[in-house]
């Protein structure tokens, strides 16, 4: 906490704090405003290295050492940030064929990533190949609708996490993708695919009701939008049928974004829903604005994008 | 001492200062940064990278086998050298597994021709050109299937005009795409009779529209990569001159 804030905020108690003999450690009162950076990836795919000059379509793009450099630059700028991954980041260059996804995760966990959800690819060595790997992830693996309780899986994921930043609370589920059909019996074996609609109003009722969180994030790997299949679940379905819900990080689909979508949800209030294509080459930045509700105007929270 | 005013302050302090103040989100702002080369690279992680990067670099590189000429998947009609050859490999590799595990033999290999995903160059053959001939993870299965069923895999292959590669199966069509020949091992498909075939799991999950596989529950896995199963093979061969034969063809 930044003392000038606390002194601000706390000025009809200031004269008291020595005579009263209370530290500053007594209180916890949060400061007058903040910001949570929200950074993200989806979709990378094992890309570690820059896309070479004669690629034809991501020449000169992407690469985890640059991502490293300007995620430290953010970190600098706003310590109140979160780093995390909407998932598959396995599979898509020699790196995952080779070493079986140690370096995504040891590179991750250097990158100092918070939490990542489960990719339908992630499951391409087997659950057995995707737990051999997990040593190497100094983050959270937060997963909502796979029970894995009949998996070696089983205690390695998180239904939903808590991060708690400049006295913000902002709370994290995860939502995988339906496995059947597209990922093989034999590789994810035991896990059960959970709705991901009710995990979701389950998941955000639990974090603002029970958790009191300030911030609801969603990272899914469910697939931006479905023109040709209406009744497959998306993001862009999910934020129409959900409350709470601030940020949804989607994956899957490689949908290339020029910005974040703004929609409405159930209860007619605007939040984003964002994905940055695949493979390393965009880094997501959601910065969320608070200030003391006595500043609050009529016009509510505005969207800048 | 008065502690009046104290107990006051106090109770001042507990209801302004250490009530949990709301804070309400006012604004919110997003945007997509590109990862270009504009952005500088941290050093202690491509130094990190770097050993695995040569570690994978030297073992793509490293040479296999040789190539007499250069094969594509363009060139054959209803069979091509590199198809024959993936095939080909495949049996060779997978069948002494197969037996060992099972007893029996596998009967005939069918690929895809999509699968044949580059083509082979003249010269040094390597572990980089495995993985540009199979990218994909596909495994080897062997399925199990009647002779009457066969029939349905042999009249996709009659009526798909592509040179999907196949292994030990031998096929001849007529001008109008019927089947003239089909034999196993030189003899006729019998409609009682179970053959193994083996194909990997795309194929058998209904890729191409090979739809021919199931219903079946006599699957067996290799647990066994396409591309390994090349790269095994390109470890025991010195040379690969594959040629275009009779296997599938077509009497005008």
């Amino acid at each position: 906490m930044k003392r000038r804030d606390f002194l601000q905020k706390t000025s009809v108690a200031t004269g008291l704090l020595t005579l009263g003999g209370l530290g500053l450690q007594s209180f916890s009162t949060a400061p007058k405003t903040s910001k949570i950076t929200i950074l993200h990836t989806n979709d990378v795919h094992s890309h570690i290295d820059v896309f070479g000059p004669e690629d034809g379509r991501n020449a000169n793009k992407g690469g985890v050492a640059r991502r490293a450099s300007l995620i430290e630059s953010i970190r600098h700028e706003n310590p109140n940030t979160l780093l995390l991954d909407a998932g598959d980041i396995f599979q898509g260059t020699p790196y995952f064929n080779y070493y079986g996804g140690e370096l995504e995760f040891k590179l991750m966990s250097m990158l100092k990533y918070d939490a990542s959800t489960i990719g339908n690819h992630d499951f391409d060595n087997g659950i057995d190949g995707l737990y051999a790997q997990l040593p190497h992830a100094k983050f959270d693996f937060i997963c909502s609708n796979y029970d894995f309780s009949n998996t070696i899986m089983d205690t390695h994921t998180k239904p939903y996490r808590v991060f708690k930043k400049d006295n913000i609370k902002i709370g994290v589920f995860g939502l995988g993708i339906e496995l059947d059909g597209l990922v093989d019996k034999n590789m994810y074996k035991e896990t059960k695919y959970l709705n991901p609609l009710e995990t979701a109003q389950e998941m955000s009722r639990i974090l603002k009701e029970n958790e009191s969180c300030d911030l609801i994030v969603c990272l899914s790997h469910l697939g931006y939008d479905y023109k040709d299949n209406p009744n497959k679940i998306s993001d862009l379905k999910l934020a129409a049928a959900t409350k709470d819900i601030d940020l949804i990080i989607g994956g899957h689909t490689h949908t290339f974004l020029s910005k974040p979508a703004i929609v409405s949800n159930i209860e007619g209030k605007n939040m984003l829903v964002n994905q940055v294509g695949c493979y390393g080459i965009n880094l997501g930045r959601i910065d969320f604005y608070f200030d003391s509700e006595k500043n609050k105007t009529a016009n509510g929270t505005s969207i800048v994008i | 001492m008065n502690f009046k005013p104290l107990f006051f302050y106090l109770f001042l302090l507990l209801v302004f200062g250490c009530k949990e103040s709301h804070l309400y989100l006012e604004k919110i702002e997003g945007k997509q940064i590109s990862i270009s080369d504009s952005l500088p690279v941290k050093s202690d992680i491509e130094a990190f990278i770097k050993p695995y990067r040569a570690h994978i670099q030297k073992d793509l590189d490293s040479v296999l086998a040789y190539s007499a000429d250069t094969y594509t998947k363009s060139d054959g009609e209803f069979n091509t050298a590199i198809g024959n050859f993936m095939a080909d490999a495949v049996y060779d590799e997978a069948n002494p597994i197969f037996k060992s595990r099972t007893g029996k033999n596998i009967d005939m290999v069918l690929l895809n021709h999509g699968g044949i995903r580059s083509i082979i160059s003249k010269g040094n053959i390597t572990t980089r050109t495995a993985f540009e001939l199979m990218p994909f993870e596909n495994t080897l299965l062997v399925v199990e299937m009647k002779g009457s069923q066969l029939d349905s895999l042999v009249d996709y292959l009659s009526k798909s005009k592509k040179a999907h590669p196949i292994s030990k199966l031998k096929l001849v069509i007529n001008k109008d795409f019927n089947i003239v020949e089909a034999t196993i091992n030189r003899k006729a498909i019998e409609n009682n009779k179970t053959y193994y075939v083996a194909t990997n799991d795309y194929l058998f999950n209904g890729g191409d529209n090979m739809n021919f596989f199931k219903p079946n529950d006599s699957v067996y896995n290799l647990n066994y990569k396409i591309r390994n199963a090349l790269i095994d093979n390109f470890k025991k061969v010195d040379t690969i001159k594959p040629v275009i034969d009779d296997r599938f063809i077509q009497i005008k």
